[in-house]
This record gives structure tokens, C-alpha cells and sequence, in this order.
């Protein structure tokens, strides 16, 4: 496994675009430094470009790259090695490469301008929310990829799956809220928020950032929970059950799919 | 007629001045303590209290007109269950000493000075730490308190009191006092004609400035920064609130100034920068809103639905997550020639006004306006996409919430 993660790591790191994808988080976030100068201001900004963009990034490239290495995957299978260790080194290596280039694209430009904000919290939390999305929706496109031999049905529903997390599902969750008005609805809100990786690193980045003085009693609620162990544990339990149910449905697939 | 008073008048005071005694107090003087002081002195005589650390085993009552100095350093420290000095009489002044350590009661309204039925009276350059009240005027007129710096060490709203508390009084001046630490920092009450200016109050537990009842007052110039809640204006009328900075009063319930049943007022020319809300507004009526500016807020102005015929003009709206919020659905306050910094419009004709209206409203402040669980959605993707559509097509917002001329530019600066 770790032979196929270092191929499929080294493969990638050299690839032009995942060049272009470290390129552009360094001008964005240099950008964006640059041009307000303020650190907390920026982390907002890149907060919306994080939570649309790392994610539906991380599906398309990621399935591209898996639909690209199918033919070197199918020989890989004709030898000696479990299809646990090829497909585990792929997902590793793929997410690898790209959390490397949303981490130090966000995290270079901070350190030519101010580097002691690196250990900030916000800026971790960022760093931290941007390689979890990356590695969750790489899974993601990796299964898809395996589910589906039609490229078109795979790319169809890769993008489906991002827009019904980072829009959609947002949607339906602001018509339970209309729909529940007037009832005490802060736990189902709460809950809500966890079903959904890209809405769960939003929410925390907005506790980073001081704005949860703007949620009244509802934010007491909201801040008693994301501020207490028991509460980060289950963010944490969330998140390991968002990377681990998309894991193992891939590993199901690679065990059982007849190449 | 009118000279002839005026003459004796002048001839009165000229005598009384002239028969002013001074007397001195002090460990190593004939008089040693400040109550011995008051009995033997006669109305209008001076007490100079000599430098020296005093300790009282009861409150010193002041009951006929006297100026009391401290000359130098005087510290006077409370009695166990009492307060320092209260004021019967008119006309009596307390300058320059520091009071010390008057003990909370939960039955008693104890304070470091306390005036009671008295007019004309003057608190200036005092120092107070660490009491209960600092300044306690009840049905009292004329006063003038200034530059004392006042300190408290309220832990808890249910167990301090205010520093500077004024009840049932008239004509009142409160100006350029220091007020910190203790659960409202200036309190009226009751309290008509007078005038708050150049105070600084922060970091008091619940309000920096509370009006209760209280009509026809004046406040300007003040600073009121890091109190629990900012500042409240309740069921008062004719209230003018000019040129004040509201800084950085930011928590759940934490507002730069709350306004509960206010009519007939002015709000001009105040900064409100890092507020949680910067103006609250319920059941507020005929209030201008002009010349302020809101800078950095999570919401800039608040309006309840019971608000109406308020008028909101050439205010500055700049960098707040919400500008107007409103939970009505039709509104009935005029809004016009403001600048909003998220204006998107442009200006052909180029006389600095706006030729597309600008509506303040966004979707999604009015949806956490009915809903609060909403607010859990800020800066969702979705959340965006709804808010350009219902600007481009307002459909839930108040359609008369409009500002149709708004201002390319901002207008008025802050120092």
C-alpha cells in the first residue's frame, strides 16, 4: 500500500494541475492579503472560496484522475497485490497530493505576510476544515468512480453530490427551519449541521471567528455544545464517520467489483 | 424696581461671602474629624480637610450649605454598614477627596456620597473605589458632578449597584466623570432637563448609560465601551443622543444602544463601531436617525415591527454583517440619503445621489429576524444565491423599505 500510495503521491505532486490548484489558492489567499490586510477579514473570504470550491475541486479532479489511471490499476490487479493496498494507496495518494496543495497554498502566502498567524486558531481551523473536505469528497469521487464505468454517470452524479452538500442541502434545511417556526428547533439545527461535512467546517470557522456572539440565545446553545468536549468529540466522531462510511463503501467495491 | 433687586442681591451675597469662614480639619489641627467640623461650622464656610486617611464610624451628614475641600491627598474610608457622606442641604460642595470601600447592602441603598432633597450642589475631582453606589442623588435639582473617576468591583448584577445613579431629579450636569466596574454606570431615573456629556463609561456590568422615565435629557460626547449591554434608553421622550461613541459592546445580548418606547429623540452624529447590534429599536416613534455612522456591527439597526415614523437619514452603513433588520412585513419608518457600502447601483447624473434605490433588507436578515435558528446558515452558499435573488426580485422583504436615494459617498467623519 504504501509502494501505490507513494507512486499515485508522486504522480500527482509532479501533475500541471495540481500546480494550477496550488497556484491559484497562493493568489487567492495572497491576493486577498494583500488587498484587505486584514488577517481575520481574509480567513472569512477564503472561507467561502474553501467551502464551495475545495470540495467540488477535489470531486472532479479526483475522478478525472481516477478514470485516468483505470487501464494502469487493471494491470496493477494482475499482480500479487490485495486490492485493499491499491485501491487504499490511490484514495491516500490522491487526497495526499491535494491537501498538500490547499495547505501550503493557503498557508505560504500567510507566512510571507504575517507567519506568526500561522498558529492562530483560525488559520488552523481553515487549514484543518480545507485537507477534511479534501480527503472526504476524494473518497468520494474515488468511489464513484469504481461504482460507475460510464465516466458521463460518474462526472453526472460527482456533481450532483457536491451541489446537493454545499447548496442544496442548505436549502432544504432553511425550509425545515420555516417550516418548524416557533418550535424550540436548536438541537435539530445542530444536527442538521453535523449530517453535512462542508455545513459542520462552515459553522465551525464562523465559531472561530467571533461571530457567534451574533446568534443570541441560540448561538449559547450552538457555542455550549461546539465548546465542550463532549461536543467536539462528536464533530470529531462526524467527521471520522464522513471519512470512514465513503471508505468503506469503496474498499466493499474494490473487494466485490469484477474488473 | 428690577436694579434695586439686583443691587441687594448683589450686596447679600457680597456679605455672605465676606462672613465665609474656613475651617480647617486635620490630626494635627484643633478640629480632627469632619463632623466636628460640620456642627461647629456656620452655613456657607469652607471645610479644608488637611491630607491624612479618615476612617468614620457612621456617615457624615452634611446638613447646612458647606464647600468641603480635601487639601491634598484625603482619603475617607466607610463604616461598616454605611455609607461616606450625604448631602441635606443645598448648596454644599464635595471636591477632591477619594472615598473608599462602601459595603454592599441588600436592604439599604449605601453610597459614597448621598443626595437627598437638596439643590445646587457640586461633586467634582472625586475619586470612589470600591463602594456599593458611588453617587446617589434622590429628589434632588441643579446638581453639577463632574471629572470624578469613578471605580467599582461589581462581580454580580443581582449584588452591585450603580456608580453614578440619579432619582426623581431635575436640571441635573453629569459631565467628563470616568465610570467603570459597577452595574450601570450612569442611571436616571425619573431624571428630567439634565445633561450627561463627556463621560466615559465602560466595562460595567449591565448598562454603560440606563434612562428609565426620564424625558427631555441631553447626552453627548460620551464614550460608553465594553459594558455588558451596551447602552438603554427606555420609555423616556425628548431625549437628544449626539455625537457619542458606542465601542465594542459585542455578546449574546449585547447592544450599543437599546431603545424601548422612545419618542420625539434625536441620535445624531454617533459612531457605533463592534457592536453586536448597534441600535436596538422597539416601539420607537418620531426618532431621527441622522449623521451616524455604523462601522463593523453584526447588525447596524435593528427595527422591531412596533417602530414606526422614525427617520433614518444620511447615516453611514459600513462593513456589518446585516445593515437593517426588521421582522415586519411592511415597514413604516422613512429611510433616505444614507450610505450603504454593499450599494450596488450607480450615478449617471453624478449629484453624489444614487439613481438606483437601494434596499437595506436583505433576505436572510429578515429570515434570522423571524427565525434565529436561521443564523446557523450565515454565509451558506445557498443563503447567497437567495439573497441576489430576492434582490432582484423582493418577494419576502418589506417592498416600502427602500432607501431611494441613497449616497454615493459617506458624508460625515468621526474623529
Amino acid at each position: 500500500m504504501i509502494k501505490v500510495f507513494k507512486y499515485c503521491f508522486l504522480d500527482l505532486i509532479r501533475s500541471r494541475w495540481t500546480i494550477v490548484y496550488l497556484l491559484f489558492f497562493i493568489l487567492t489567499c495572497g491576493g486577498l492579503l494583500y488587498l484587505s490586510g486584514d488577517s481575520a477579514k481574509v480567513v472569512v473570504s477564503l472561507m467561502n472560496v474553501v467551502i464551495l470550491l475545495v470540495p467540488l475541486i477535489s470531486m472532479i479532479y479526483g475522478m478525472m484522475y481516477m478514470y485516468q489511471v483505470r487501464d494502469y490499476v487493471e494491470i496493477l490487479l494482475a499482480q500479487p497485490i490485495s486490492r485493499k493496498s491499491i485501491f487504499g494507496g490511490y484514495v491516500l495518494g490522491l487526497s495526499a497530493a491535494l491537501s498538500v496543495s490547499v495547505a501550503l497554498g493557503i498557508l505560504i502566502p500567510l507566512a510571507f505576510y504575517d507567519a506568526p498567524q500561522i498558529m492562530s486558531a483560525q488559520w488552523l481551523m481553515l487549514t484543518a476544515i480545507s485537507i477534511l473536505l479534501t480527503v472526504i469528497f476524494s473518497i468520494l469521487a474515488s468511489w464513484l468512480v469504481l461504482a460507475n464505468e460510464n465516466r458521463l454517470k460518474g462526472f453526472g452524479l460527482g456533481l450532483f453530490i457536491w451541489l446537493l452538500l454545499a447548496v442544496i442541502y442548505d436549502g432544504i434545511f432553511l425550509v425545515t427551519l420555516i417550516a418548524l417556526e416557533g418550535f424550540p428547533i436548536e438541537r435539530l439545527a445542530l444536527s442538521l449541521t453535523l449530517l453535512n461535512p462542508v455545513d459542520m467546517g462552515r459553522v465551525l470557522l464562523i465559531f472561530q471567528l467571533d461571530y457567534s456572539a451574533l446568534m443570541g440565545y441560540t448561538g449559547a446553545v450552538f457555542e455550549k455544545f461546539f465548546g465542550t468536549l463532549s461536543g467536539s468529540l462528536i464533530i470529531g466522531g462526524a467527521y471520522l464517520l464522513w471519512i470512514s462510511i465513503p471508505l468503506g463503501f469503496l474498499l466493499r467495491k474494490a473487494r466485490k467489483k469484477d474488473f | 424696581m428690577n436694579k434695586d433687586l439686583v443691587v441687594i442681591l448683589i450686596v447679600l451675597v457680597w456679605s455672605a461671602a465676606a462672613s465665609a469662614k474656613e475651617w480647617e480639619v486635620g490630626s494635627s489641627q484643633a478640629v480632627a474629624s469632619i463632623s466636628q467640623a460640620i456642627e461647629d461650622a456656620s452655613p456657607f464656610d469652607t471645610i479644608c480637610v488637611n491630607a491624612g486617611s479618615y476612617t468614620h464610624t457612621s456617615a457624615v451628614i452634611i446638613n447646612k450649605p458647606l464647600t468641603l475641600i480635601a487639601c491634598g491627598d484625603v482619603s475617607i474610608i466607610a463604616a461598616k454598614n454605611a455609607g461616606i457622606f450625604e448631602v441635606r442641604a443645598d448648596s454644599v460642595t464635595i471636591s477632591g477627596f477619594t472615598l473608599l470601600n462602601v459595603e454592599k447592602s441588600y436592604t439599604k441603598d449605601l453610597a459614597a456620597i448621598w443626595v437627598d432633597y437638596a439643590t445646587h450642589f457640586t461633586l467634582t475631582e472625586n475619586t470612589i473605589r470600591d463602594c456599593f453606589f458611588a453617587i446617589f442623588c434622590t429628589k434632588s435639582k441643579n446638581g453639577y458632578i463632574a471629572e470624578n473617576n469613578i471605580t467599582g468591583n461589581a462581580v454580580q448584577e443581582h449584588s452591585s449597584a450603580n456608580a453614578i445613579h440619579l432619582w426623581y431629579c431635575d436640571s441635573m450636569t453629569v459631565a467628563n466623570n470616568m465610570v467603570e466596574h459597577h452595574r450601570d454606570g450612569i442611571y436616571l431615573e425619573f431624571t428630567d432637563n439634565s445633561t450627561i456629556s463627556g463621560n466615559m463609561s465602560r466595562h460595567n456590568l449591565r448598562y454603560g448609560l440606563h434612562f428609565m422615565f426620564s424625558n427631555d435629557d441631553l447626552y453627548e460626547q460620551n464614550t460608553f465601551t465594553y459594558n455588558g449591554a451596551g447602552v438603554a434608553v427606555m420609555f423616556s421622550d425628548h431625549i437628544a443622543m449626539v455625537d457619542n461613541h458606542f465601542l465594542e459592546n459585542w455578546g449574546r445580548a449585547s447592544y450599543g444602544l437599546l431603545l424601548k418606547e422612545i419618542y420625539d429623540s434625536k441620535i445624531e452624529g454617533n459612531l457605533f463601531e463592534k457592536n453586536t447590534t448597534g441600535i436596538f429599536s422597539e416601539g420607537s416613534s418620531r426618532v431621527a436617525f441622522t449623521e451616524n455612522t455604523f462601522e463593523g456591527n453584526g447588525w447596524a439597526l435593528r427595527m422591531r415591527g412596533s417602530s414606526m415614523d422614525n427617520e433614518v437619514s444620511q447615516n453611514n452603513f459600513v462593513a456589518n454583517s446585516f445593515d437593517v433588520a426588521t421582522d415586519a412585513k411592511k415597514d413604516h419608518n422613512t429611510y433616505l440619503r444614507n450610505y450603504w457600502d454593499n450599494y450596488e447601483g450607480y450615478d449617471l447624473d453624478k449629484d453624489g445621489l444614487g439613481d438606483v434605490p437601494h434596499r437595506p433588507v436583505n433576505l436572510f436578515s429578515y429570515l434570522v429576524s423571524r427565525i434565529d435558528e436561521s443564523i446557523i446558515l450565515l454565509r451558506s452558499s445557498f443563503i447567497e444565491v437567495l439573497n441576489f435573488a430576492e434582490k432582484v426580485a423582493p418577494a419576502v422583504t418589506p417592498t416600502n423599505l427602500i432607501d431611494e436615494q441613497p449616497l454615493m459617498k459617506p458624508t460625515y467623519n468621526h474623529d
